[in-house]
């Protein structure tokens, strides 16, 4: 909503200057998105008065000007034909910054000559393109005067961003309004809107179809022998300023008097109305419709139209038609001021895409009483600008019931608002804004205004009264806890998950975000068909169309990334949703890495390794162990799902409950995402993970034995598809008493080894509780390992 | 037989123990003078010859001598031990600017820091962290908040919307954290504090969105509280947030139609040069920022949440993550925080023991 100083002061009495106005208008709510201040801008640009102008004594196209700028006599070098002595123009001194072909102007000799300044063209002015001569004013201009005050053009513009709850500030009365209640001044009388007394019957007449449409009630008039030319210069002005073009007197009335007052109106050449009655009515299913920006539109039957007969002239709230607009022909004109139900002009102009100043305005909500004033807002300025002969108005529908009145506890501002506000002042801030109020016992009842639709309760009145009083006048205060010491901010399931974060990146990854979703194809490579209820209905790419339902897609798709700009050794993992289907249940926390490249990268000290499952392992078994999770008693198991390598992948699980997957990524599935291999990853289900069992913080007691443990070394030849883990569980199973751990040491296939066997080598680690163990007890202990490893593995010890 | 003078020997001996420079050399000492056959021990077997007195006095004088040498001996091998030990100190060196083994460690997303950052000034507050799904109905993403049908948010190019199951509204992305206020209210009574970080979602792209982010949401609701307390709070939370003790913080009537009175909240900056930087640089019309929106909760959004309006009232309030991670980091491109660039991460990124509290500092 742009409107300029002055023409704020058509409504507005006030000395306060623009900064004070923009200060104020931030402060009471109508946020100021710009002030364009073209006078401040141009100041130095001045009238001034050609003395002379002699032929340059080095040059033959460059005159030497003598010029009076009201402050004194300059000498400047002018290259222009058309300046001459005796001539007006606009003088731009030394040090002026000049727009037009951005220069700041430097005092210089040119061919010899001082020159201290230039006579301007509007193109070096940035005014427009013209640049044949020197701008060339009036002899009555007066010297020295700032030019953009002669051009009218200093008048500065103000524009703000409206919020959608103020219909009423779509007008430059409303904003005046809310100014003056701010205590910057007084609003003017609204005399515009006194009757204007027509003389004749409307030959035309309007009529609301009974078929649901958006139109509740409108008025019109008619008017004949107008002349439609051009609209006053002081119109012209305005409407230029803000950023329109004048057209002609008529339709710029039906422009201003939508941004002087919000009042959107329209008018028909009645000569080419082709029946005596206008009619409100639903748009036919396919209707065409041509507008005035002449533009054909196909219209459906949720939209309201202004018929005349079978046409459609006028698109209800949001434009009028091509056909029956006014032109410069124009003699005679049937006005409308409607009321059209905001809902439908802005579904209308929505599917439509048509943005208009008058479905800015009906979509917010136009005050209903301005369909009586604005007639004679309206017909008062046609017979000004355009002469001719009024008739009486004619209305169709009713007038829709606005009155209301709410109710306001005395104390409720200080109980919401936070602020002491005495009650006369509430009433006056109240009264100013037009509401009318009436003092009862203990609190006040306001009638509200017609202009103010947003008003529906009472906390509605107190932030009118706070925003008025000034926000700022509220004293901020601080939050009280109910106990010295504050308790715990997160869950037991949030501390798990920040602590796996912070576990995962202490084991080496980095921490990405990645989007929520991700292409469907590429997401259906993470377990087949994804349900349509995961696919977006509008989304804002075909790689952005589906919630992800593994992290791992995204992930692997940025380490592909970073290895195409040539950082190919990457580990990363995220912590977020991945979603199983739509519903909140369906949405599991994740947190899922992966590993690119090298594991271990090429050093003096060793060879490069490459990451491989056992490294996602790791990864997977350090999340479950930040997670606090049992780690030492899961279970793997090689079931991983398909998008990893069928051999090289495994799950974590504590029986049914999966914990987490791990390993190679299928190649196929890298493909799929056109990511180079090798790459592993894994995937932790932190809404898997078992709660903690222990209640309070005791931990248990510690028992340290005295007796120093033995150590034993046991090599077992082993067929090459005997699981490691089968063999270690067998082993530390042979005394659950004695063996307190069994670790692998060694593996080793190849040379000198029989072909499908491979050497599995352990130490185990013996406790003795009571009494160091005995030869005896040693070897008996070792026969039993040997014996369970044999019997759960088919293999033998080595000789 | 009389009694032999050592002082002879034991000069000899002293003499030996002295010239021997090396540790084997000193053995060979030892061993001549204190071994079985050594010269002490051949003299000590020769006392036996001697009577009374003069065999003590003897005995004596050969002790002395025997503590004498072995003195000698282990003074001789101390020293002789240093110099072999710096001999093969000498000769042991490494190269100790080779680089050394790499211990990698990550880094925290800053979205994960600035997060728990908030959590550790709210948690002070008394706040608790709520959480809700990102897939949302329309219920509580839009209607219990008191956004109209027909309102613009709710079109399709402000809102990711779900494919519809048939017959049931489509579901939607959460494009705010405010739902997350309508199921707190519906699980819990009053007095609430909570703050709801995470993901939300808005059909939108360009060189200051992306379509999606972050957002934390504040609801306090109780008897009590007022728009002074949400200042208050505003003001104490961006503070400590910023670590700037007197950042001004500035709060403009505003429209939300889940609020009522609403305003949006400005914080002090400087452009000054191009560069935004945040901090208290007076009240010029060019020093401000805005960073949330806030109000007093709508009376229909409490009704919504099942609450009576009637007897309770309160604050909430709403900001991006990824937005005030950009202002305290000094971060210039949103879209660079999605693109998981390892770069950007380990440059931006926080250590993983830098866990955010108020005690030890954000």
């Amino acid at each position: 909503m742009k409107f300029t100083l002055g023409w704020l002061k058509d409504h507005l009495e006030t000395d306060a200057p623009v900064s004070q106005i923009v200060e104020t208008l931030i402060r009471i709510g109508l946020e100021v998105d710009t002030v364009d201040d073209p006078a401040a801008e141009l100041s130095a640009f001045r009238v001034a008065h050609v003395i002379s102008a002699e032929p340059h004594p080095d040059a033959d196209r460059l005159q030497v000007c003598t010029v009076d700028t009201g402050e004194g006599t300059v000498q400047g070098v002018c290259g222009a034909p058309n300046a001459r002595a005796g001539m007006k123009g606009v003088f731009a001194p030394v040090g002026t910054w000049v727009p037009g072909i951005e220069v700041e102007l430097k005092a210089a000799k040119i061919r010899g000559v001082e020159s201290s300044g230039m006579l301007v063209s509007e193109r070096e002015m940035g005014l427009s393109d013209e640049h044949d001569g020197i701008i060339d004013l009036p002899a009555d201009a007066p010297v020295g005067k700032p030019f953009a005050e002669v051009l009218g053009i200093d008048d500065p513009v103000i524009d703000i961003e409206l919020t959608p709850n103020r219909p009423d500030c779509t007008g430059v009365r409303g904003i005046a309004r809310d100014l003056a209640a701010a205590g910057l001044g007084t609003l003017k009388p609204f005399d515009a809107a006194a009757p204007v007394a027509g003389s004749y019957e409307s030959p035309v007449k309007w009529a609301v179809a009974g078929d649901g449409n958006a139109c509740s009630y409108v008025v019109g008039r008619h008017f004949k022998g107008v002349t439609n030319g051009p609209s006053p210069k002081w119109v012209q002005d305005r409407l230029r300023a803000v950023g329109l073009r004048p057209i002609s007197a008529l339709v710029d009335i039906t422009n201003y008097v939508s941004l002087d007052l919000g009042r959107p109106l329209h008018v028909f050449d009645a000569a080419r109305l082709k029946h005596k009655t206008l009619t409100m009515r639903r748009a036919r299913e396919g209707e065409d419709f041509t507008a005035l920006i002449e533009k054909d539109f196909k219209l459906d039957s949720e939209m309201t139209v202004i018929g005349d007969g079978d046409s459609a002239e006028a698109l209800a709230g949001v434009m009028g038609g091509l056909e029956s607009s006014c032109t410069e022909d124009t003699t005679e004109v049937f006005l409308e001021v409607a009321l059209f139900d905001p809902v439908s002009v802005a579904t209308t102009g929505r599917k439509l895409q048509m943005e208009s100043d008058a479905r800015y305005r009906f979509e917010r909500g136009v005050d209903p009483e301005s369909a009586e004033w604005g007639a004679e807002v309206a017909a008062r300025l046609i017979q000004e600008f355009c002469g001719g002969e009024v008739s009486k108005p004619v209305r169709a529908g009713s007038m829709p019931d606005w009155q209301r009145s709410i109710e306001l506890r005395n104390d409720r501002v200080a109980t919401l608002g936070g602020v002491d506000v005495p009650s006369d002042r509430q009433a006056e801030i109240l009264d100013a804004l037009g509401f009318e109020t009436e003092r009862l016992n203990g609190k006040m009842s306001a009638a509200v205004p017609s202009w103010r639709p947003d008003i529906g309760g009472e906390a509605d009145l107190v932030e009118e009264i706070t925003r008025i009083h000034g926000f700022d006048r509220i004293a901020p205060v601080s939050l009280d806890r109910d106990a010295a010491l504050p308790s715990v901010a997160i869950t037991p399931e949030q501390r798990r998950a920040s602590n796996v974060r912070r576990t995962l990146a202490a084991c080496g990854l980095d921490e990405a975000v990645t989007w929520s979703f991700m292409g469907r194809a590429q997401a259906e490579l993470f377990g087949g068909e994804l349900p349509d209820t995961l696919v977006l209905a509008n989304p804002i790419s075909s790689e952005l169309d589906a919630m992800r339902p593994s992290i791992l897609g995204n992930l692997l798709l940025a380490a592909g990334r970073n290895a195409d700009r040539g950082f190919a050794d990457v580990g990363l993992f995220e912590l977020g949703p991945a979603y199983q289907d739509a519903t909140p249940d369906g949405q599991q926390l994740v947190a899922a890495g992966v590993r690119h490249g090298n594991a271990q990268g090429a050093h003096w000290s060793g060879k490069a390794r490459a990451a491989d499952a056992l490294d996602a392992k790791a990864d997977a078994m350090a999340a479950i162990q930040g997670a606090g999770g049992p780690a030492a008693n899961v279970q793997v198991s090689r079931d991983a799902p398909d998008w990893y390598h069928p051999g090289r992948s495994g799950v974590l699980r504590l029986g049914k409950n999966v914990l987490a997957y791990f390993g190679e990524i299928h190649p196929a599935v890298l493909r799929g995402l056109d990511v180079r291999g090798p790459v592993v990853g894994f995937e932790v289900f932190l809404d898997n993970m078992p709660p903690r069992k222990e209640k309070g913080s005791s931990r248990p007691a510690l028992h340290l034995e005295s007796l120093q443990p033995v150590r034993r070394d046991f090599a077992f030849l082993v067929n090459a598809d005997v699981q490691a883990g089968d063999l270690l569980r067998a082993a530390r199973a042979a005394d659950r008493d004695a063996i307190t751990d069994v670790a692998l040491f060694d593996v080793y296939e190849g040379k000198n080894m029989e072909a499908g066997k491979k050497s599995l080598a352990i130490q185990a680690t013996l406790q003795p509780s009571e009494a160091t163990f005995t030869d005896a007890e040693i070897e008996e202990i070792s026969t039993r390992i040997v014996a369970a490893v044999e019997k759960a593995t088919g293999g033998a010890l080595r000789g | 037989m009389t009694v032999p003078d050592t002082t002879e020997l034991q000069e000899s001996l002293l003499a030996e123990v002295t010239a021997a420079d090396s540790l084997d050399a000193l053995e060979a000492v030892r061993v001549s003078a204190l071994g079985k056959k050594g010269a002490i021990t051949a003299q000590m077997k020769g006392l036996g010859q001697l009577d009374g007195d003069a065999r003590k006095e003897a005995g004596q004088a050969l002790n002395r001598v025997k503590d004498a040498v072995q003195a000698a001996i282990g003074a001789r091998q101390a020293m002789l031990d240093s110099v072999a030990l710096e001999a093969r100190l000498a000769s042991e060196t490494v190269d100790v600017t080779l680089p050394a083994r790499p211990r990698v460690e990550g880094r925290l997303h800053p979205v994960s820091q600035v997060t728990e950052e908030c959590i550790a000034i709210f948690g002070e507050m008394g706040f608790t962290v709520a959480e809700g799904p990102d897939i949302e109905d329309d219920f509580h993403n839009f209607t219990a908040l008191n956004i109209p049908p027909e309102h613009p948010a709710r079109q399709m190019h402000d809102t990711f919307y779900l494919n519809a199951e048939p017959g049931r509204p489509a579901p939607v992305l959460r494009t705010h954290t405010s739902p997350v206020q309508i199921r707190t209210m519906e699980t819990s009574k009053p007095p609430i504090r909570i703050i709801a970080p995470g993901r939300t979602y808005r059909s939108d792209s360009d060189a200051t969105h992306t379509p999606m982010f972050h957002q934390i949401e504040a609801l306090v609701v109780d008897e009590t509280t007022h728009m002074g307390h949400l200042k208050g709070c505003i003001i104490d939370f961006c503070r400590a947030f910023f670590d700037i003790p007197d950042l001004p913080v500035r709060f403009r009537p505003s429209h939300f139609p889940f609020t009522e009175p609403s305003m949006e909240v400005d914080i002090g900056c400087s452009r000054e040069g191009g560069e935004l930087r945040i901090g208290n640089f007076g009240d010029g019309a060019n020093n401000w920022l805005e960073i949330m929106g806030s109000g007093m909760v709508h009376p229909k959004v409490l009704e919504y949440g099942g609450i009576d309006p009637t007897r309770y009232q309160g604050f909430a309030f709403g900001m991006g993550i990824d937005r005030i991670a950009m202002l305290k980091y000094g971060i210039p491109d949103l879209r660079t925080f999605f693109d998981a660039d390892i770069r950007w991460l380990k440059h931006y990124g926080f250590v993983p023991l830098a866990v955010p509290s108020m005690v030890r500092g954000l």
